[in-house]
């Protein structure tokens, strides 16, 4: 446990935080236009009332991520100069534009908040889907960035000095585009099932709530689109990962032989000491299958990269496994939702459902965390891959098990203090007749 | 030239932030000091006036921070590791200062835990411009050297001499300042009130005066090369529109001329950090990372003058926009 381990968890620590708000600052947004939406055509004022609950709730989640993403970019340069120092003039310029992004969005999530009565409804509106889009767009920069990591271009490396730099090369990497797909689904699921769940519970303690049911409507909606989506752009994923790291994909896989029509292992041990994964499933053929579509293809296995260029196996193979069970079963949840609403001919309100849909709230984020851990984890030992090593990148500083601990102090807080004022704007609004509520927002 | 224009457009960034950042601080300030009869409304109005926009006028400083990084990456890495224990304290002071803002706007809980907010929030306010002002102070002492791309006086170097404490003082009076004086726009339909912001602005002008002189004086021996600049041909020049529009604010405010005292103060902040950046010219850190030496390559530096103009294009209407809704009209519609 030295000062390289505690800057790795710092910088974990600090991101998985910051993910969960991201992700739902890209989320949220999408939920509150739509049900603004659905109010301007329908002038039903109980949407109206739903978007300004949203918009309360996300105001505090927006504050949250703003800091901490605040937190993060400086941890850049905190923890890892000599990483920003090489790679600062290459992939400064997504971070640069998700600048701008963090810009429109602040700015226009000010009017939308504080505007209410200062704009025309559609300009209201519109400044939402700004919002909105510069959710997604600043998402989508700054994966990016982390994509070069994943899969370096645009630069030529020579006697270590790093010439002929291409930003724009490197910001179309070939990740790019796969991470950022992935990512920008990834918040719309766990933000609507997470929303979903919420008014999941809410309805099974007052089941004809109209409020409830609206809501759960949209979330489920979103929800519902985009998990099925999740699994075309996770196999996408998978596949990229096999061309582009293949020893990633090996500990993610814990598939230690390279080998043809190799099997597909779910779940068990992996032991780097004797090579192999006990108690795991084992689908024959499978892993050749999943990557080429082909039975009898060839898949690398660990075995063909020296010991030192291992990921930390099992981190990485469990937490794939985690992710891909999270995004099976939100799947499932969203295929038996289409079949419920269309034979309902509503939003489904059945006991059973609204149980399990509580259940699977927390799912998307988990498959969140869990798809970056192996993402970041199975990088290593790279910071940038097949050019620096992490521990050449950490800073000189000593006692950072201080500033982790204090910044883990601080974020737990957070996180405890965010639940109850979140739980809290939920809770009052458990019985809300459409007038009082309206009368209370306006306030 | 490229890197001097994204030098440029830094310094920029850095007297927006402080110009509007920089009074959203100060207004938490006051918030901590709100005292007599109206100590209510004043934490009303300073909420009510930064509520909307703190979050937009924060992402100046993040601009600050990837300008940096994309730029000056050796400039960066090396401000970066040498003041790691400023900048971390920096960033607890950034996320409890919003988070307690944000928490004591949204909670409705009962006043005991609201005031306890408030005074994270104040306290935040106060910590996070000191520890700027010393960071910034930090870095024109010249006494943290990087030799070879390295380090080589440790990780106290610089930021706790009493040239940098000084600077932390002056931004924190500096701030102060700017917000109360913004303040006195904020309540123009409550005399008693606006009177209370024009008080604390005269007091925190008058203070600033003997700040500056300490620090200017500190310089001589704690940030030598500083000193040094401000002795160049302009700095005369620049002294005197800085000390003329101080006394502009000063008198403008006794007049209780709010508006062209917004414009006095605003001259101030802006020429006090521009002569800042022109006597510390061409360092980063001085005196071994400069703007030349540790640029980024050319095309780097040309793809984001690129993208800073055409950024500037889409961003400024829209902040124009977002001032000019909650700004022209004064105080914001309560709570929704
Ligand atoms: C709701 C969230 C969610 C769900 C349901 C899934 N994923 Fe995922 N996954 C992510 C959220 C995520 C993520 C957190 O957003 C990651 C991290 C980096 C990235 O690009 O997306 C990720 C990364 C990630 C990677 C690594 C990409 C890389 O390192 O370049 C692979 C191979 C997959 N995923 C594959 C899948 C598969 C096969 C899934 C099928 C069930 C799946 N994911 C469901
Ligand atoms: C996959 C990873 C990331 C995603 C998807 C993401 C996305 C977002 C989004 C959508 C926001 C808006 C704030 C909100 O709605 O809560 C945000 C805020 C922020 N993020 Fe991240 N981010 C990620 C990682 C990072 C990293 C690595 C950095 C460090 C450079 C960073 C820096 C910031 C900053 C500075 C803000 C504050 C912007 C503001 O004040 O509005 N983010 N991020
Ligand atoms: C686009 C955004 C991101 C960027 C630019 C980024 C960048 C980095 C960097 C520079 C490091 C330190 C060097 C290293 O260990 O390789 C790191 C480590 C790490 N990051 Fe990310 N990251 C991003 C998103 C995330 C997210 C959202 C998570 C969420 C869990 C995450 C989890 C981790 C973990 C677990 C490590 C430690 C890996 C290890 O050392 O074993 N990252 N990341």
């Amino acid at each position: 446990m030295n000062d390289f381990f505690f800057a790795r968890s710092q910088m974990a620590m600090s991101l998985a935080f910051h993910i969960v708000f991201a992700a739902l600052g890209v989320g949220m947004p999408a939920l509150m236009v739509i049900a603004e939406w659905l109010y301007l055509r329908t002038r039903e004022p109980l949407y109206l009332d739903l978007c300004k609950r949203w918009a309360k709730g996300t105001a505090i989640l927006f504050a949250v991520g703003a800091v901490s993403g605040t937190v993060l970019s400086f941890e850049l340069g905190l923890l890892w100069p000599a990483f920003m120092e090489k790679a600062g003039a290459i992939i400064g310029m997504p971070f640069s534009l998700e600048g701008f992004a963090f810009f429109s969005e602040a700015i226009f999530l000010g009017v939308f908040l504080y505007g209410w009565k200062r704009l025309t409804p559609l300009w209201h509106w519109l400044s939402g889907v700004l919002v909105a889009v510069s959710g997604v767009m600043s998402a989508i920069f700054v994966v990016t960035a982390n994509a070069w990591m994943n899969a370096p271009t645009g630069f030529k490396m020579i006697d270590g000095k790093i010439t002929e730099i291409d930003p724009i090369a490197a910001m179309l990497n070939k990740a790019s585009f796969h991470e950022a797909l992935h990512m920008t689904i990834a918040a719309f699921v766990a933000t609507g099932f997470a929303v979903a769940a919420v008014h999941a519970f809410l309805l099974l303690r007052d089941r004809n709530n109209r409020f409830h049911r609206c809501a759960l409507g949209i979330a489920i909606g979103v929800a519902g689109i985009s998990a099925p989506l999740q699994i075309i752009s996770g196999d996408l994923s998978s596949r990229a990962v096999g061309r582009l790291q293949p020893a990633k994909l090996a500990a993610m896989e814990a598939d230690y032989r390279t080998e043809t029509g190799a099997p597909l292992l779910i779940g068990g041990i992996p032991n780097d000491e004797t090579r192999t994964t006990k108690y795991a499933l084992r689908i024959p053929h499978g892993l050749s299958l999943l990557l080429t579509h082909q039975l009898d293809s060839k898949v690398t296995g660990l075995d063909a990269f020296p010991q030192n260029q291992w990921p930390n196996v099992r981190i990485v193979h469990w937490s794939f496994d985690l992710m891909v069970a999270c995004g099976s079963t939100l799947f499932f949840m969203s295929a038996v939702t289409v079949l419920l609403w269309w034979k309902n001919r509503r939003v489904p309100g059945q006991t059973w459902f609204l149980r399990a849909l509580v259940f699977c709230g927390p799912l998307g984020f988990a498959a969140i965390e869990a798809g970056w851990v192996v993402t970041e984890v199975g990088r290593q030992p790279w910071v940038i891959y097949g050019v620096m090593r992490t521990e050449v990148a950490v800073t000189p500083m000593h006692w950072i098990a201080v500033s982790f601990a204090a910044f883990t102090a601080l974020y737990l807080f957070l996180g405890v203090v965010v639940i109850l004022l979140l739980r809290r704007q939920f809770l009052q609004t458990a019985n809300p007749a459409p007038g009082t509520l309206l009368q209370s927002t306006h306030a | 030239m490229l890197e001097l224009i994204v030098a440029i457009f830094i310094l920029m960034s850095l007297i927006l932030y402080a110009l509007l950042g920089g009074a959203d601080f100060g207004g938490g300030m006051w918030d901590l000091l709100a005292a007599g009869p109206r100590s209510k409304l004043q934490r009303k109005v300073v909420a009510d006036a930064i509520g909307p926009i703190w979050e937009a006028n924060h992402v100046w400083l993040i601009l600050v921070i990837v300008l940096l990084f994309t730029g000056f990456p050796r400039g960066f890495a090396a401000m970066m590791t040498a003041l790691y224990i400023p900048l971390t304290a920096i960033l607890v002071g950034i996320v409890l200062r919003g988070a307690a803002f944000t928490f004591r706007k949204y909670g409705s809980e009962p006043e005991v835990v609201q005031q306890r907010w408030g005074a994270i929030f104040g306290a935040a306010s106060f910590f996070t411009p000191f520890c700027q002002g010393l960071t910034l102070g930090a870095l024109a002492t010249g006494t943290i050297r990087v030799q070879n791309g390295r380090l080589t006086t440790g990780f106290f170097t610089g930021w706790l001499s009493p040239f940098a404490l000084g600077c932390g003082v002056f931004a924190l009076a500096l701030f102060a300042f700017l917000a109360a004086t913004y303040l006195t726009l904020e309540t123009k339909d409550q005399p008693d009130l606006q009177n209370d912001f024009r008080w604390r602005a005269l007091w925190s002008e008058l203070a600033l005066a003997p700040i500056a002189l300490v620090v200017f004086l500190a310089s001589r021996t704690g940030a030598p090369a500083m000193y040094g600049g401000l002795t160049r041909w302009w700095a005369p020049i620049l002294l005197a529109w800085t000390s003329a529009f101080a006394l502009a604010a000063l008198t403008a405010l006794w007049m209780r001329k709010y508006s062209a005292a917004r414009i006095a103060a605003v001259g101030q902040v802006t020429t006090i950090l521009l002569g800042w950046c022109l006597a510390k010219y061409p360092n980063i850190v001085t005196p071994d990372v400069t703007v030349i030496n540790s640029a980024a390559p050319e095309v780097t530096l040309r793809l984001l003058v690129l993208a800073l103009g055409l950024g500037a294009i889409l961003l400024l209407p829209s902040l124009g926009f977002l001032f000019y809704l909650f700004k022209r009209k004064g105080a914001v519609d309560e709570g929704s």
